[in-house]
């Protein structure tokens, strides 16, 4: 039975060193599945109009595809060329709490995630999404500098 | 109903801007509402025409008894699914691969920031001030029963919505009526359709727009001096025109962060001001049901209060109208009905919890004068209304009430109120404009076409003088409701339809919480 990792893109450089790592890890283990991982940023808590709430459903659709395109795409061929077993999804809500979910449901061993470059006021003040994985997540975490 | 509202609010402001301009605008300030008065009086008369030989409105039986006759035939649904609702709104039942589409708790947030607003401040305070405490004990009745309105308009909303190929949703009562009345095989489903989108059009002008502005309008100047209304209008205008029309988002967005916030707030400020009187809930809530059914002295005795509480809760919570309808429509799901519980907690949040608070302080902070001798309410000279400290009446008197309690209150009242009149405006440009498509079709012309027209409205409101705004105001939205309850009357088979199939696969167990 091979081993699961999921790596935790965002579409910065960062994501691209989780990438990097997680190639490695893989190829050390040897029989080894990568689960590449976009979460765009989603609260159903927001506030909304009504006019947002209408074009919903069509928004959701191109900011699935746009991430795809862009982030997911491109890591599932990167890993490919070099001959790992890849696959790659696109998920909205909370970066944290939405990678642990996908690691628990699809029994991964290990969460791959590169240490945040974000350093806004509000980071600072609740943490970031690497930070709230590492104190909450089911499975091991390894947070690339 | 004129007069009611004509000894409210901004009576007592005065004039401080040049006299000469002064002069000038107010004649054109005259002209727009002479002009409107005359254009809308017998539309006006036709709605609010009372029972033969009474007072009493027919409207608001209307809209009493069809809140009755739903919360009846779907068993006290709002007691019932209470649990179920508040679990729905948590998201416990959202599937979590839908995360990204619009949740139960998005499309009730947005339903309730069109409701949520100067009904609850400015409405309660002129139901209060003119059919005394007891007017409180109605309008919380009409609350918990508008529930079962709300929650049959927003079941069938989200069952007959139209879904287009890109993706879009469209929904409301003009869908239901049309779809629900062909499915049933009865006729005139369309026309009735058309009927309640041109109902909807001028509520969105009017309850939406125009008194929106018009009282907006009226609270700046009471910070900044009296002005012409038009100046307003046009400010109010443009900043509307760039959110609908020219799609900067960030000022809606700004908006719709703030407006909860000041909810809050409202909300906070209320308690805050309740529990340092702590020791006064019990006489006021006796004041209350006292007032219920004697009347307390005011104007019309009982049955004045309970006009006045019935038809604040309507105008607040607006179930039975089918805006609403509208609002929820958007949300993701696969139950229909789910929608229908969740819109059922909007009139307990907006009437029995805010207008309720609003009440409270107003009678808890002493505005209104009790004579001494009978414990009865003393009326102003012209008998219309209970006789205030300051002589208050409308927002100033909720705004007095706070201010007793938290002296800095009333600038934190005035933004809150600009902002609610703002994110209510946006949210009844978006209504109006989907009656509008569905009278004229979708496209980019017809939509702009709209859209200005609710632009100019917005000047027109804030020029107009009170008492012509707010009764076309309440005469548009009431005459939707007349459509929509005539309709419901039809359709609420097809809602216990559902409710039926959706409580027998809830007791089973095949409905279950998705673990997060």
């Amino acid at each position: 039975m091979s081993t699961k990792l999921v790596i935790g893109l965002d579409g910065q450089s960062s994501g691209e060193r989780a990438l990097e790592f997680g190639a490695q890890l893989a190829e050390q283990i040897g029989s080894c599945e990568l689960l590449v991982v976009y979460v765009i940023e989603w609260s159903p808590y927001s506030f909304q109009t009504a006019e947002e709430n209408a074009q919903r459903h069509k928004r959701r659709e191109e900011e699935i595809s746009t991430a795809r395109e862009r982030v997911v795409d491109p890591a599932i061929a990167q890993l490919e060329k070099q001959g790992l077993s890849v696959t790659g999804m696109v998920r909205h809500g909370d970066v944290a709490d939405t990678l642990n979910a996908v690691a628990k449901a699809d029994g991964a061993a290990q969460i791959v995630i590169a240490r945040s470059t974000d350093k806004s006021l509000s980071k600072r003040i609740f943490g970031s999404s690497t930070a709230t994985l590492v104190m909450e997540a089911s499975v091991p975490v390894t947070v690339v500098s | 109903m004129t007069s009611y509202f004509k000894t409210a609010a901004f009576a007592a402001l005065s004039t401080v801007a040049s006299p000469a301009f002064a002069q000038e605008a107010m004649s054109l300030d005259q002209r727009v509402n002479e002009a409107f008065a005359s254009a809308t009086g017998p539309f006006v008369s036709l709605i609010f025409a009372p029972f033969p030989g009474t007072s009493f409105p027919w409207i608001v039986m209307w809209l009493v008894i069809a809140a009755t006759i739903f919360t009846l035939y779907f068993g006290f649904v709002q007691f019932r699914f209470f649990g179920h609702s508040i679990g729905l709104v948590k998201g416990d039942y959202s599937d979590p691969n839908d995360a990204g589409e619009v949740s139960h708790f998005q499309a009730l947030a947005t339903a309730l920031s069109g409701t949520v607003g100067l009904g609850n401040i400015a409405g309660v305070a002129v139901a209060v001030g003119i059919g005394g405490p007891g007017a409180t004990f109605w309008m919380i009745l009409a609350g918990l029963l508008g529930m079962a309105s709300k929650f049959t308009e927003c079941t069938l909303g989200v069952k007959y919505r139209n879904e287009y190929p890109d993706g879009t949703v469209s929904g409301g009562p003009m869908y239901y009526i049309s779809k629900g009345f062909d499915e049933l095989g009865l006729p005139g489903g369309k026309i009735l359709a058309i009927l309640f989108s041109v109902f909807c059009i001028l509520g969105a002008l009017g309850g939406g727009n125009m008194f929106q502005a018009n009282q907006a309008h009226a609270q700046i100047t009471q910070i900044t001096g009296e002005y012409p209304g038009w100046i307003t209008g046009i400010i109010f205008a443009a900043v509307v025109f760039a959110v609908i029309v020219g799609g900067i988002k960030s000022i809606a967005k700004v908006t719709e962060k703030v407006v909860p916030f000041m909810g809050i707030m409202y909300v906070g400020a209320a308690l805050v001001i309740l529990l340092v009187n702590f020791d006064m809930i019990g006489w006021a809530f006796g004041q209350i049901f006292a007032g219920a059914f004697t009347g307390l002295g005011v104007a019309g005795g009982f049955v004045g209060a309970l006009i006045q509480g019935f038809k604040r809760a309507a105008f607040s919570n607006e179930a039975g109208v089918g805006s609403a309808a509208i609002a929820h429509s958007a949300v993701k799901t696969k139950e229909p009905i789910t929608e229908g519980f969740v819109s059922l907690l909007e009139p307990l949040i907006d009437t029995v919890v805010i207008c309720t608070m609003t009440a409270l302080v107003i009678i808890i902070s002493q505005q209104l004068i009790v004579d001494e001798a009978t414990g009865n309410y003393m009326l102003n000279e012209a008998g219309s209304a209970i006789a205030t400290v300051d002589g208050n009446s409308g927002v100033a008197l909720t705004s007095a009430a706070f201010a007793s309690g938290i002296s800095w209150f009333p600038f934190v009242l005035a933004i809150a109120v600009v902002l609610f009149a703002f994110s209510t405006m946006i949210s009844w440009s978006y209504y109006g404009l989907k009656a509008w498509t569905y009278l004229f079709g979708e496209g980019k012309t017809t939509e702009l076409v709209f859209k200005i027209i609710f632009c100019v409205f917005i000047v027109i409101g804030a020029a107009a003088s009170l008492g012509p705004v707010i009764d076309f105001s309440d005469a548009a939205i009431f005459a939707m409701a007349v459509v929509n309850i005539f309709c419901l009357y039809f359709l609420m088979k097809l809602v216990k339809k559902e409710l039926t199939s959706y409580s027998e696969r809830l007791a089973s167990g095949e409905i279950k919480k998705f673990t997060h």
